[in-house]
């Protein structure tokens, strides 16, 4: 009897050890393939997951539920290669979606104010294009300037380092608004041919 | 192998496995849409979740300016003084949230819906995948 038992719990033990360890090779090889193809990048299949698989809801709440996904909503979207993967201001402007001016007043629309900024910059990129047109349709002018822009040629210095810390466009860039990984949509005028002969 | 367990034996063992097993689910890497505002300046001291803001949702319907303009919301996570008593005397979300514009305060876990202990935050944004890379498997 004493023999049988204590066989029965070193068996109970060797099965438990055999049990985790496979649950957790299982695991571990499903999580940490070393060579996993695109270490880096979340696949397509799992981009917009839903609230409660997103990592920050939490599923044990009851309004996690009730929150749409956003899948459901982008699917009738423009689509972009970063950010929520929906290019916002095609959106705009292909009336895909009508976002209000004025919370009360459906009716109401923006003063859209159609100027374009060049700023040259320094090395080999393209010199920026800040159209006002496409921000002045969905901001009021108070949003940037005078705190975030002072509104005169030349006063803003503004760096790719200021950006990636949040300040100037960063300030929405990189936030909300398309990231800087969108080099060319803020790059986009070619600079003019400079001779390399002597 | 049910012959070697005793019932109880087994129900230790089944809860060792479901503990690894939720222990490895709740670990994993979080992808919430680009934007989502998490916002507990007050929530965890006071025994709510932390409110998620979704910011895809509301631009569908309202323009930057609305919210960064009319009603003064900085534009910074954290950054808005933001408590109950200001929403339910109409500043803030309290400006469209208060049973005209949108439902009301009573859908509490609608916005306070965030894991307990996730900090303020604006998800996805550079500044915070150049401080703490996100680690993918």
């Amino acid at each position: 009897m004493k023999y049988s038992r204590s066989l029965q719990l070193i068996q109970l033990g060797v099965l438990g050890a055999l049990l985790m360890g496979v649950a957790l090779a299982a695991l571990s090889a499903e999580k940490k393939d070393p060579n996993k193809f695109n270490r880096l990048m979340t696949p397509i299949s799992e981009r917009n997951p839903p609230p409660a698989e997103d990592g920050i809801h939490d599923p044990e709440s009851f309004g996690t539920e009730l929150l749409q996904t956003p899948r459901a909503s982008f699917s009738v979207l423009p689509r972009s290669p970063s950010g929520n993967y929906v290019n916002w201001t095609k959106a705009l402007d292909d009336g895909a979606i009508e976002p209000r001016y004025h919370r009360d007043d459906a009716d109401a629309g923006p003063v859209v104010m159609d100027l374009n900024i060049v700023r040259e910059v320094k090395g080999s990129m393209p010199n920026v294009v800040y159209p006002h047109k496409q921000h002045t349709e969905w901001l009021d002018c108070s949003n940037c300037h005078p705190a975030l822009f002072i509104p005169q040629k030349g006063a803003n210095q503004i760096s790719m380092a200021q950006i990636l810390l949040g300040e100037a466009c960063g300030a929405c860039h990189g936030k909300v608004a398309f990231p800087v990984s969108e080099c060319r949509r803020c790059h986009s005028q070619p600079k003019l041919e400079v001779s390399k002969t002597e | 192998m049910n012959q070697f367990l005793p019932p109880r034996q087994r129900a230790v063992l089944t809860a060792l496995v479901l503990f690894f097993v939720a222990g490895d689910w709740l670990g994993q890497s979080t992808q919430a849409e680009y934007g989502d505002v998490v916002i507990n300046n007050y929530s965890d001291d006071a025994g709510m979740r932390p409110v998620v803001f979704p910011h895809w949702f509301h631009r569908i319907r309202y323009r930057c300016k609305v919210c960064h303009g009319d009603l003064g919301f900085e534009f910074k996570a954290g950054g808005n003084d933001i408590n109950m008593l200001k929403i339910i005397d109409g500043e803030y979300c309290g400006a469209c949230h208060n049973g005209e514009h949108a439902w009301a305060v009573e859908n509490c876990d609608v916005c306070h819906s965030a894991k307990p202990g996730t900090p303020t935050q604006v998800h996805e944004s550079t500044l915070q995948k150049l401080i703490a890379p996100v680690d993918r498997p």
